[in-house]
């Protein structure tokens, strides 16, 4: 699989707004795609100028540091014009401001605008205004689908490959992009996913996307090849979901012992940040041999990579015709 | 005591022995060996009392399970003025009652691991009823945040509620009843819209405008009600309502049944034996929460019990001193005792006629038992000796100052009822003996 992909297979989509919606296909071409950027992104020369001349703009309305840099660094070892934008919150309450923003921007002509945006569908929304591609760094609750693919990328230069494997995501599945990123990637490429978390933090019918849920961690986790471990999003969440940090590390929270009932060389994941001694053990965390916590964070820089690239290929020569 | 010489073996013949949950009802005993049931049936010791045994002789009497109350205010810790364990024990006992779930309403409240831990020490220090707890369903009882529900399960805590006190926010309920359903746990709901029961002292209508007394509607009660019929059905989770009052609640519950909905309700004697009149004069032994309802709400109650959408009866015994009672009916406290009345009270239900001797003390024992989770109230072998001995016929008039209740607030002060308990044996042990006698 590795990067012996031809170059010549199309990916057909201008933008990247989702992994909903996307063919087995279609993630292994990015997948593949990025194989080739991990061994780019380990030598001392990092760059490959295939952006050259090309725009990225970097338009951030939630604050982020890991997937920024992530995105920055990807664009600038393929030889892009990297800009950042970050955006205050307060400027983004009103519908129209985003609109604005995106025409205004639209009119410098970029070639890729990277947005996230604390509000579900905003990204999308922003996609139908511009002329250049739109990668989608994570809107509201809805997708974050670069996070997917490289914790796809990441299980599968571990495990060699992503179909029948039962997968744990564990947290605040209802709050979480890259839950549902995850459970669209995986449920696509044949593994079994199973949610894991108190019933206040799963989103209702959730059954309907084709993943089991869990009350018991212990029971959850039974026989699986990979646990991921998600942040409580204290900051969206309206009111009070579970009663105490406490009780829930205590039910839910990843130690060794309830660990223990997932397969004996299962790996534990976590898109970061992570909060110590609230969704998972410390010692967990950190234990070499089983988190790949780090490993997907290097994953993250050539998913993105392989994402500019690709969309950048379909992108016109010139200034051509709108969205 | 006399046990012990016989190596802890009494055997209980000449009964008539009742058990719902096996649907046993028929002549016959039953053998105790310290502290567990080791054999029953009927016909067993037909033929005489057995070698060895110290011999009860029921006297064809009624022998069955130990009442389980699921629905008792203790008032300690914080308020032993009123109430105690120990009163609220030996008044159960000389009710019959083998088993309490205290409601989380003391000071401090049972929101916490502590609390719940307390409770359950003493009250099998004190060796009468044994007692589980409710937990908060929020924390302090104050309908905001969710208290830790899972870990107080964990502690011993068998269902959760706020007490007398509605969950009234619709989306803490939502999430509480979501929340508990992650442990399949039971939220209790006092079905009591707060807005409108505010200020108000008793049922709403004629009698209270005559009295020149603000009004509490039944439709506080139904609104609540079929609320949360929406968030149980919405969330997944178990929902049980307490004490039960009117015509438009028990309707709703009856269809909520009848979708499948998980939903499990009680009432106390209070809503099938009396209405609003006993308010009478303005008496406040009568002021209770919910209120006591018109003529038609009462039927109507007595109609759910009998059709099984009433699943249980708890004597939801509120215990208040005379302070809290002697005051302007407005101002005086609501709630009343009930742990010595449940039992004559609802055998009322069977003498006036409405259903089956076996299907009231069903709704007294297995069936309170199985809502909350406790394989108490029925006979098993090898299972704890929680059992009662009760004369069916024989009527007393309860006099309030007679109860064992610490406070006295009855509201059946004066009533002439049928049926009363002669014995109450807890882990094989009898704690209480009628005319006087009482153990412990």
């Amino acid at each position: 699989m590795n990067a012996a992909v031809p170059d010549n297979v199309h990916f057909p989509h201008r933008h990247l707004l989702g992994i909903e919606g996307l063919s087995p296909d279609e993630i292994t071409i990015l997948l593949d795609r990025s194989e080739a950027f991990v061994e780019q992104n380990r030598r001392a020369d990092k760059t490959k100028l295939v952006l050259h001349g090309r725009t990225i703009i970097n338009l951030f309305f939630e604050a982020s540091t890991r997937t920024r840099t992530s995105f920055e660094l990807a664009g600038m070892r393929l030889g892009g014009d990297v800009i950042n934008m970050p955006v205050t919150t307060s400027s983004i309450k009103k519908g129209e401001t985003l609109i604005d923003t995106a025409m205004t921007l639209n009119a410098m002509h970029p070639d890729v605008l990277v947005v996230r945006h604390p509000y579900s569908g905003a990204v999308k929304l922003l996609s139908e205004k511009v002329n250049c591609a739109v990668i989608n760094g994570g809107d509201g609750s809805h997708e974050h689908p670069t996070q997917a693919l490289l914790d796809a990328l990441t299980i599968r230069r571990r495990i060699g490959g992503l179909a029948g494997l039962r997968v744990a995501i564990s947290g605040d599945i209802v709050h979480s992009r890259v839950a549902r990123s995850n459970i669209h990637l995986l449920t696509t490429m044949g593994a079994t996913v199973r949610l894991i978390a108190p019933r206040t933090l799963i989103p209702p019918a959730i059954e309907k996307l084709g993943v089991e849920v869990f009350d018991d961690m212990r029971e959850g986790l039974r026989d699986c090849d990979i646990v991921m471990m998600l942040r409580l999003q204290t900051e969206r969440m309206q009111g009070n979901f579970f009663p105490s940090i406490s009780e829930y590390f205590h039910f839910f929270g990843l130690d060794y012992e309830k660990l223990s009932n997932a397969k004996p060389d299962a790996l534990i994941m976590h898109p970061g940040p992570m909060n110590r001694g609230v969704e998972i053990d410390s010692e967990v965390a950190d234990d070499i041999g089983r988190s790949v916590i780090r490993e997907q964070v290097e994953m993250g820089v050539a998913v993105r990579m392989a994402c500019l690239e690709t969309l950048s290929r379909n992108l016109d020569d010139g200034d051509a015709d709108g969205g | 005591m006399a046990a012990k010489k016989n190596g802890g073996r009494v055997a209980y013949v000449n009964a008539r022995l009742i058990d719902p949950a096996s649907g046993i009802d028929a002549a016959g005993g039953l053998l105790t060996e310290a502290e567990v049931i080791a054999d029953f049936g009927p016909g067993l010791f037909a033929g005489g009392a057995p070698q060895g045994a110290e011999t009860v002789d029921c006297g064809g009497h009624v022998l069955c399970p130990g009442l389980v109350d699921i629905r008792v205010q203790l008032r300690e810790p914080g308020e032993e003025h009123k109430g105690t364990l120990a009163s609220a024990g030996r008044s159960a006992a000389a009710g019959g009652i083998t088993t309490m779930v205290c409601l989380p309403n003391t000071d401090p409240v049972i929101d916490n691991v502590s609390v719940v831990e307390f409770v359950a020490r003493r009250a099998r220090k004190l060796g009468l009823a044994k007692v589980y707890p409710y937990g908060a369903v929020t924390k302090g009882l104050q309908g905001k945040e969710l208290a830790e529900m899972g870990t107080l399960a964990e502690a011993g805590a068998v269902a959760f509620t706020d007490g007398v006190k509605a969950v009234s926010d619709a989306l803490v309920m939502r999430r509480a009843l979501s929340y508990a359903s992650t442990f399949g746990l039971t939220i209790v709901q006092h079905p009591e819209e707060p807005r409108l029961a505010d200020g108000g002292a008793m049922n709403s209508g004629e009698t209270a405008t005559r009295l020149g007394l603000a009004g509490i509607p039944g439709e506080a009660e139904v609104i609540i009600v079929e609320r949360d019929l929406r968030l149980v059905e919405m969330t997944g989770g178990k929902l049980h309502f307490g004490h039960l009052s009117t015509a438009a609640a028990v309707e709703a519950v009856r269809r909520a049944k009848a979708r499948q909905v998980n939903v499990a309700c009680d009432t106390a004697p209070p809503y099938f034996a009396l209405n609003e009149t006993a308010v009478g004069d303005y008496r406040t032994f009568a002021k209770l929460s919910p209120p006591l309802r018109p003529e038609a709400d009462r039927l109507a109650v007595v109609e759910g019990i009998k059709d099984g959408t009433i699943d249980a009866i708890a004597s939801d015994h509120a215990p208040q001193d005379e302070e809290a009672k002697r005051l302007p009916f407005a101002q005086a406290a609501f709630g009343g005792i009930g742990l010595e009345t449940l039992l004559a009270v609802s055998l009322g239900l069977y003498h006036n006629g409405h259903m089956p001797l076996i299907e009231v003390l069903r709704r007294l024992t297995c069936g309170p038992a199985d809502l909350v989770g406790l394989s108490v109230g029925r006979l098993s072998k090898g299972g704890p000796a929680d059992l009662i001995l009760f004369d069916l016929e024989r009527g007393w008039k309860v006099d309030a100052d007679d109860l064992l209740s610490k406070s006295k607030n009855s509201p059946f002060d004066g009533c002439p009822v049928q049926g009363m308990v002669l014995r109450c044996v807890i882990d094989g042990r009898p704690v209480f003996e009628a005319g006087g006698s009482k153990v412990k």
